[in-house]
């Protein structure tokens, strides 16, 4: 079926389903079109809405100046696509190249994109999450949840985890003038993305701003009163916060289980695909018909040892997008691999936080430029004496720089001077990450890479 | 109409509040606060702080949003 003319054909009258109607389903449908495809293509979302940008539910919507409605994506282009929405993709048939619908539909495909992201981790304890006054926040109905929450002023919020939803959720309340007490289980807010030096300086952050922070320390259980809501929460401490709101920021899940017996290489760690966005099978086998991208995807990296890498970043959905998209409707000496250096931001308590790279890689850090009293800085990360990440605490102007050297696999610490250097970044000092075996909610990126030592997979061959 | 912008890439230049201050706005010193779904009103504003962006990380929509219109069903 491959050979001459069938790229043509495909591109004329193919079939491309995507499932996963957000930020990546939505790009790679864009490029798609724009790079000439002009067959059927199917989008497929489990939720009611058409695609929306999330970012700015837990800044703009939380703080007021957005409804959550508010938010879908622009069109940067048309995709005259069929739209499934409001219902999931329940199972994959390989051989038969069709998507299974919760509705009992089954919609065939030439090409299919996987973009199902991640969702919220819920709060372990079905009874106590069920709790009214208990949130966590990944969707746009999520949001518009907690944003009318708050509006209606709580005695106290408790947010549960301080990666980065977390604090961000944390911040927009305190300026809404609400008391909220953050519970974390590390020894700092964004200590599992950025290490413990910089997070000392998220803590001391929080704490001007009047969250009160207890870090160290687990929340173990939730309280609620005689009509259900939450009333109280216990901390491994013995000590207990009395919050009618609370915001269960644990970090996130993807969502792959609707793979199960496709014999697709998907797990509980995303979809394992190539530089290229293919999809592999269980048997390491790269497919030529299923991509995957965004947060769901989990794909070798030339910059990071080719280990694998998962990504929740909002760039990293976009692009990755853009190559599945681009690869689909191309001859295998055309394809592209995805390779952008991995970029993120934050806004928090008035401060732009940026990183790029994967600080969470480096054992060393050093401040380069600025400092971390004045909370305005770069702190450079190495490994095995290179650059491997960045990050800016408001002087995101630098970041391109940074991302070069990263690029360009400089030493570290970089041999020359940077400008605004303090007495206090001349050495590079331990960047201070917790120990990786101990599980946290933090990164944003998780290097999965396979090792034999790793023998949480398992794996049973068919013969 | 619709707007997300690229924050990895805006450099907080504050060029769009400047001339769109309706829909962005500088948040602290350098972060960028905006309104995702601005008035059709500003679309003049928010197509001149688009094309100011010297980065151009702000994304409008290109096409009319009801061409695309989605449906539930299929
Ligand atoms: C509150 C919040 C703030 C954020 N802030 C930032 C930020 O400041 N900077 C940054 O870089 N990133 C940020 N992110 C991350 C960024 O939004 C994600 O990286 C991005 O949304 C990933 O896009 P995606 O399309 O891969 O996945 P998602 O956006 O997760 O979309 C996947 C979609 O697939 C759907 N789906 C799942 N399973 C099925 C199924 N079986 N059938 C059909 N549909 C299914 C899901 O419901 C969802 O709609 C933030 C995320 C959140 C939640
Ligand atoms: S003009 Fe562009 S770079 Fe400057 S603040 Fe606005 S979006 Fe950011």
């Amino acid at each position: 079926m491959l050979g001459d003319g069938y790229l043509e054909q495909l591109k004329r009258e193919g079939r491309i389903v995507v499932v996963g109607a957000s930020l990546a389903g939505l790009r790679a449908a864009e490029t798609l079109r724009s790079e000439g495809f002009a067959g059927s293509l199917t989008i497929i979302g489990d939720e009611p809405h058409e695609p929306y940008d999330r970012p700015p539910l837990s800044k703009q919507v939380l703080l007021g100046r957005a409804g959550a409605d508010r938010t879908a994506l622009p069109r940067l282009r048309s995709v005259d696509a069929t739209w499934r929405l409001g219902v999931p993709a329940t199972g994959l048939d390989r051989a038969a190249r069709r998507v299974r619908l919760a509705d009992g539909d089954e919609v065939p495909y030439d090409r299919l994109l996987i973009a199902t992201g991640v969702r919220a981790r819920p709060w372990p304890r079905a009874a106590e999450a069920e709790l009214d006054g208990v949130f966590v926040l990944r969707t746009r109905d999520d949001s518009a949840a907690l944003a009318r929450r708050l509006d209606a002023g709580p005695q106290r919020v408790l947010v549960i985890g301080a990666g980065f939803t977390g604090s961000e959720i944390a911040s927009a309340c305190r300026e809404r003038g609400l008391p909220v007490t953050v519970a974390e289980r590390g020894a700092a807010p964004l200590v599992g993305a950025l290490g413990g030096v910089v997070g000392a300086v998220a803590a001391e952050l929080q704490r001007q701003h009047g969250v009160d922070l207890r870090c160290g320390v687990m929340v173990t259980a939730l309280e609620g009163d005689t009509s259900g809501r939450v009333r109280v929460a216990h901390l491994s401490d013995g000590s207990t916060v009395e919050a009618d709101v609370v915001i269960v920021s644990l970090g996130a899940i993807r969502n792959t289980e609707w793979l199960s017996g496709s014999g697709l290489g998907a797990g509980p760690r995303g979809i394992a695909c190539d530089a290229g966005c293919r999809a592999f099978d269980i048997r390491g086998i790269v497919t030529d018909d299923i991509y995957a991208a965004g947060d769901v995807a989990r794909s070798p990296h030339a910059l990071f040892s080719y280990q694998f890498l998962s990504l929740e970043h909002w760039g990293n959905a976009v692009s990755q997008a853009r190559i599945a998209a681009h690869n689909m409707l191309s001859e295998s000496t055309d394809r592209l691999p995805h390779m952008e250096v991995p970029a993120f931001w934050s806004a928090q308590f008035g401060v732009n936080i940026k990183s790029v790279g994967v600080p969470s890689l480096g054992t060393e850090i050093l401040i380069s430029q600025g400092s971390l009293q004045d909370q305005r800085f770069v702190g450079v990360y190495g490994y095995q004496g290179r650059v491997i990440g960045a990050v800016a605490f408001d002087q995101a102007k630098w970041l391109p720089f940074y991302q070069e050297l990263i690029e360009t696999t400089a030493s570290f610490p970089p041999p020359f001077d940077t400008v605004d250097r303090r007495p206090d970044g001349q050495r590079p000092i331990d960047a201070d990450f917790p120990d990786p075996s101990v599980p946290t909610h933090g990164p944003t990126v998780t290097l999965s890479g396979y090792s034999p030592a790793d023998r949480r997979m398992t794996f049973t061959p068919a013969h | 109409m619709r707007i997300a912008v690229d924050l990895n890439r805006c450099q907080g230049y504050a060029q769009c509040a400047f001339l769109a201050p309706e829909i962005f706005a500088m948040h602290g010193e350098e972060a960028l606060l905006y309104d995702p779904e601005a008035d059709e009103a500003q679309r003049a504003k928010l197509a001149q702080a688009a094309a100011a962006c010297p980065v151009q990380a702000i994304l409008v929509d290109a096409v009319d949003v009801p061409a695309e219109a989605v449906s539930g069903a299929r």
